[in-house]
């Protein structure tokens, strides 16, 4: 088979379609493009910068070097997370319960797949390790932001139902209940809109990168499904864990809403 | 001390307050808006951090769990919330209990299966009593429970209540902006200000 490799040249033609949307912006005065070129830009110099990082990764499978790629990337994530927060909580709790569950539930999972899964030799190949790493991450950081992002606001904004709902001596989580079903509802409902339509409406990108790389069909389709099943797990550990610490930090030992501990 | 004990209670500012009710019961509470008539509402259930104790038939609120703590000291809020949809939902287990009938406080049956949104906020002010007396409570804080009612329903909010603390001997403090309506429903009358509470004078 005829493997297509592109060029510099043929990626600028298709960065030629994203500056002509910048122009219509421009023109049609949208405000977009700015921030549009901005990203575009920053991704190019990301993704080229870590292709030979891996490049590099590869061809030394050194565990230390992996090991500091994988905590670069966990600081990133965990940067990027507080960044989409819009509210936080105050104090040091406000950083930990957004990135903790994000950190343990993508090792966890990662390091799951990994070793019971995959099987690669050594177990910590950076071809499956960093790709899975940042799988889960990515997945894990729209969620845990979408979750508390849901809860934090709805939480002062129904301040007076939850204090209700105290004062008729229900427990914590009795008064937070409908919330917490509701802000979990929030962060899966992208995930479970990607599980449903994936191969009738679209063709996830793992398998569809795959494909055009030319790997065979039926083998592109099993690590999309392995991909879905451990981004679904390890982004819906993460935020029901984040879900959880932050409940428990927006009430006291007394069972109180502390609306105070929001910034 | 029997009954309900406050001791130098303050919260946000306010206070220190004391005072004690006797169990069975009523305390009226009257004074100008801002002077802390909710907040040492709230503070007494433990809905808000404070300094000072509180206790309820010689138990003190730090002896139980919060949620416990507010079941029996149970606070009426003047403004009450609904999140389910039926007004019968809000019941423990759908039902209104031995404490009290539906019918008492002039809700007929058929009102339960409404939504809240239906019901007029002189009925919803009465749901939220039944709400709260079907949960059989140990002491009620009222914040002005007849707020919304005309003379008639007030009436019957007012008679319930009584039966209830003789019933139960549970100690109610009453908050109310009605002097004629807190002298005619409980046996001592105070004033509250940010300093503390005292008697309220002759003509108030």
């Amino acid at each position: 088979m005829n493997l297509i490799t592109l060029s510099p040249w043929d990626l600028g033609w298709a960065a030629l379609a994203v500056l002509v949307l910048a122009a219509i912006s421009l023109r049609e005065g949208l405000g977009i493009e700015r921030t549009l070129l901005v990203a575009a830009v920053r991704m190019a110099v990301q993704l080229i910068l870590v292709g030979y990082v891996l490049k590099a990764l590869f061809t030394t499978v050194n565990p230390w070097l992996i090991g500091a790629l994988a905590l670069a990337m966990v600081g990133m994530a965990g940067y990027e997370v507080r960044a989409r927060l819009k509210r936080k909580l105050v104090g040091p709790w406000g950083r930990w319960l957004a990135t903790g569950p994000l950190f343990l539930s993508s090792f966890a999972v990662t390091l799951f797949a990994l070793l019971a899964v995959v099987g690669a030799e050594p177990w910590y190949h950076p071809r499956y390790a960093i790709p899975l790493l940042g799988m889960m991450l990515g997945n894990g950081m729209s969620g845990v932001a979408l979750v508390l992002n849901h809860l934090l606001a709805t939480v002062p904004a129904r301040r007076d139902e939850i204090e209700q709902r105290l004062m008729l001596g229900e427990t914590r989580d009795q008064a937070m209940h409908d919330i917490r079903r509701e802000a979990m509802h929030a962060a899966t409902i992208p995930l479970i809109n990607a599980m449903t339509a994936a191969g009738i409406i679209s063709l996830p990108g793992v398998m569809t990168g795959q494909i055009l790389a030319g790997a065979p069909p039926v083998e592109a389709v099993r690590f999309q499904l392995l991909i879905m099943f451990l981004i679904a797990a390890g982004s819906g550990f993460a935020q029901v864990m984040a879900l959880k610490l932050t409940v428990a930090r927006l009430f006291d030992a007394r069972g109180r809403l502390r609306l105070d501990r929001m910034g | 001390m029997p009954g309900l004990n406050v001791s130098q209670l303050s919260a946000g500012g306010a206070g220190p307050y004391t005072l004690n009710v006797p169990p069975g019961e009523c305390v009226g509470l009257i004074g100008a808006s801002g002077a802390g008539k909710t907040r040492l509402l709230r503070a007494i259930s433990d809905l808000d951090p404070h300094e000072g104790e509180v206790t309820l038939d010689d138990v003190p609120a730090s002896g139980l769990p919060g949620h416990e703590w507010r079941r029996r000291v149970a606070l009426l809020p003047a403004d009450p919330r609904w999140w389910h949809a039926t007004a019968r939902a809000h019941l423990p287990e759908g039902g209104a209990g031995e404490a009290v009938a539906p019918e008492q406080l002039g809700l007929a049956d058929e009102l339960l299966d409404r939504t809240v949104a239906r019901l007029s906020a002189g009925q919803r002010q009465r749901l939220a009593l039944l709400r709260l007396l079907a949960r059989e409570p140990h002491c009620l804080l009222l914040d002005e429970p007849t707020a919304h009612l005309d003379p008639e329903s007030a009436a019957r909010v007012e008679a319930v209540v009584a039966a209830y603390r003789q019933r139960t001997g549970a100690p109610v403090l009453w908050v109310g902006h009605d002097a004629a309506q807190l002298e005619r429903v409980a046996s001592r009358v105070l004033r509250l200000t940010p300093e503390g509470i005292r008697s309220a004078p002759e003509g108030t």
